[in-house]
């Protein structure tokens, strides 16, 4: 049997993670096919069909799939699963929002954020906010999985040529209509793709004060996060949240700057391969997993911090 | 209108949480336990829509074992009138959960069911999907703003590239982010009132779903621990650091 990898994109463009569920996906079986559904998403759908590791590509497409709803898009995929071992995508909200439906459906059990394959039925999970690690075997004549993109490499993105086939459409669901999307635009690496993330707490005491992680941010070319309590208070957008309820990161820097490091938070961050912690307080729990802990006033530290980067004039771009 | 609002018992997060020595799972043994968090979140919106007249009455159901009560009691303190509790005991998972709350939708036949978008436990982010799949309704995940618009509602959804608006048609499945309200605590006299409430108990079975586990748990672990770091004196020596030793900036 074969693996069918539901690909990610915005109708131009793959979406950076759908080469890392390719990855995750063509672990699980070699024969690994891609299904893209959208709407005038033929670019999209070319792109998919030269990633080397990607077989075939099924396209689908209709009016009523641009926008991405679940409801629109299960019934599709639930039908092309009669031909296929596993049905993978990423742990993402778009994964999340749409694989359950699929594996209910299926009446499959499925296996949640996956951070590694160790066979096609087995594989490794973390649980409570990544305080234990799971390791869990379906039993489903069907497996759907959805992955933790960060923990997967992407995959090669040029060089394939697989066949690219076309679906039927399935029937628009009618109870579910698509308003509007807010994206938040930003010349800014992703947060979730980043090399260097710089994030701000409850330490920084204003949403004003956010203006001393944006500085350092420029310096290092870095996308911003947050804390949870960040966030709740108001001084950022809940799309920079990094933690359990957020985004997990895994940057070569993460720089907590004014952050405890609650259990929630950590389990955003603490893969990130060098992390730098600096608070005031001593005791925080972020500096038990911090490689640079500087106990430090933020509001004296950081202005030093950009001087120190301005001297430096070596920024990878 | 009435709603239903599924709620879970969990280990409370602010526990840090013990692998247990035969890697069979994590220590729940004398541990504290609360609601599931987003699933407070969940009840505190169905109540506070009864409290503007929207709503008539609001239905807690958990799933598990016996002490699953507490967690719908709690839930009857902060507002709900009624609560279900399915006894169910082992490993549920979502797909099970979805099927015993399917019966209970079939029964009750609420015009909106809320729950958390994710329980904190097993972190699956599944059960409000897959039951709105089974029933054939419309869902709105990870909510974190809801307006009733006679038949409809029009959620906003937070995604990963920031928010998403999408109109749904009642009966629909929500399920709620942290950020969708702030949830009340629960006043003594409410406390006490709500002992008078009644909870109707049922046992999964007797509903005829199978909750046997379709997956198997081989081994649970710590996750592997990082080497402790060192502490810096000053920014200047912390820069040093970045460049010239872990060679990141």
């Amino acid at each position: 049997m074969s693996v069918l990898l539901i690909a990610e994109h915005n109708n131009k463009e793959l979406k950076s993670f759908t080469l890392n569920a390719v990855t995750a996906a063509s672990q699980m079986d070699s024969d690994l096919h891609a299904v893209i559904i959208g709407n005038n998403c033929g670019d999209a759908a070319k792109k998919l069909s030269e990633l080397p590791l990607v077989k075939k590509v099924i396209q689908v497409e209709a009016a009523h799939y641009e926008n991405f709803v679940a409801e629109n898009f299960a019934p599709v995929i639930v039908k092309l699963a009669e031909n296929y071992s596993h049905v993978v995508c990423s742990a993402n909200t778009f994964g999340k929002n749409l694989m359950p439906r699929i594996a209910a459906a299926l009446d499959t059990s499925q296996v949640s954020d996956i951070i590694k394959v160790i066979s096609a039925d087995t594989f490794l999970r973390p649980i409570y906010a990544g305080n234990a690690f799971a390791t869990v075997k379906s039993k489903d004549p069907k497996k759907c999985i959805t992955i933790r993109p960060t923990s997967f490499d992407p995959c090669e993105s040029s060089g394939g040529s697989a066949p690219i086939e076309k679906a039927e459409p399935s029937e628009e669901f009618n109870s579910t209509k698509f308003v509007k999307r807010e994206e938040i635009k930003s010349d800014r690496p992703e947060l979730g793709t980043a090399r260097v993330v710089v994030s701000g707490g409850r330490g920084m005491q204003s949403g004003d004060n956010f203006k001393l992680i944006t500085s350092v941010a420029d310096k290092l070319n870095a996308a911003i996060g947050a804390s949870r309590a960040a966030v709740d208070a108001g001084y950022i957008s809940n799309d920079h949240q990094v933690g359990q309820t957020g985004k997990v990161v895994v940057p070569d820097l993460y720089i907590a700057i004014g952050i405890s490091g609650a259990i929630q938070h950590l389990a955003g961050m603490k893969e990130s391969k060098v992390i730098v912690a600096i608070n005031k307080d001593g005791e925080a729990p972020i500096f038990s997993v911090a490689d640079y802990g500087l106990e430090a006033d933020l509001f004296e530290a950081l202005p030093q911090f950009i001087e120190e980067l301005n001297k430096l004039n070596t920024i990878q771009k | 209108m009435k709603i239903l609002v599924a709620v879970k018992r969990v280990i409370d997060y602010n526990v840090q949480i013990r692998v247990k020595e035969d890697n069979t799972g994590v220590v729940t043994e004398n541990v504290k336990m609360s609601t599931n968090p987003p699933d407070d979140n969940a009840i505190e919106e169905a109540v506070k829509i009864k409290e503007s007249g929207k709503a008539t009455e609001v239905v807690a159901v958990s799933v598990g074992e016996e002490k699953a009560q507490e967690t719908v009691r709690k839930a009857l303190a902060v507002g709900a009138d009624r609560g279900i509790l399915i006894k169910a005991d082992g490993i549920l998972e979502p797909l099970a959960v979805s099927k015993l709350l399917q019966k209970i939708v079939e029964k009750e036949k609420p015009d909106l069911v809320f729950m958390g978008k994710q329980a904190i436990d097993d972190d699956c982010n599944q059960t409000g999907q897959m039951l709105s799949a089974m029933l054939n309704w419309p869902q709105a995940t990870f909510a974190s703003k809801i307006e009733i618009k006679d038949k409809k509602l029009e959620v906003t959804r937070e995604i990963d590239e920031g928010l998403e608006t999408i109109e749904i048609n009642i009966p629909a499945i929500v399920t709620c982010d942290l950020r969708l309200n702030e949830p009340r605590y629960a006043s003594l006299p409410n406390i006490m009132k709500a002992k008078k409430k009644p909870i109707e108990q049922l046992n999964a079975s007797d509903l005829g779903v199978d909750t046997s586990p379709r997956i198997e748990q081989i081994k649970v672990e710590e996750p592997p621990k990082r080497k402790a770091g060192i502490k810096v004196k000053s920014v200047a020596e912390l820069v040093q650091k970045l460049k010239n030793e872990a060679k990141v900036i």
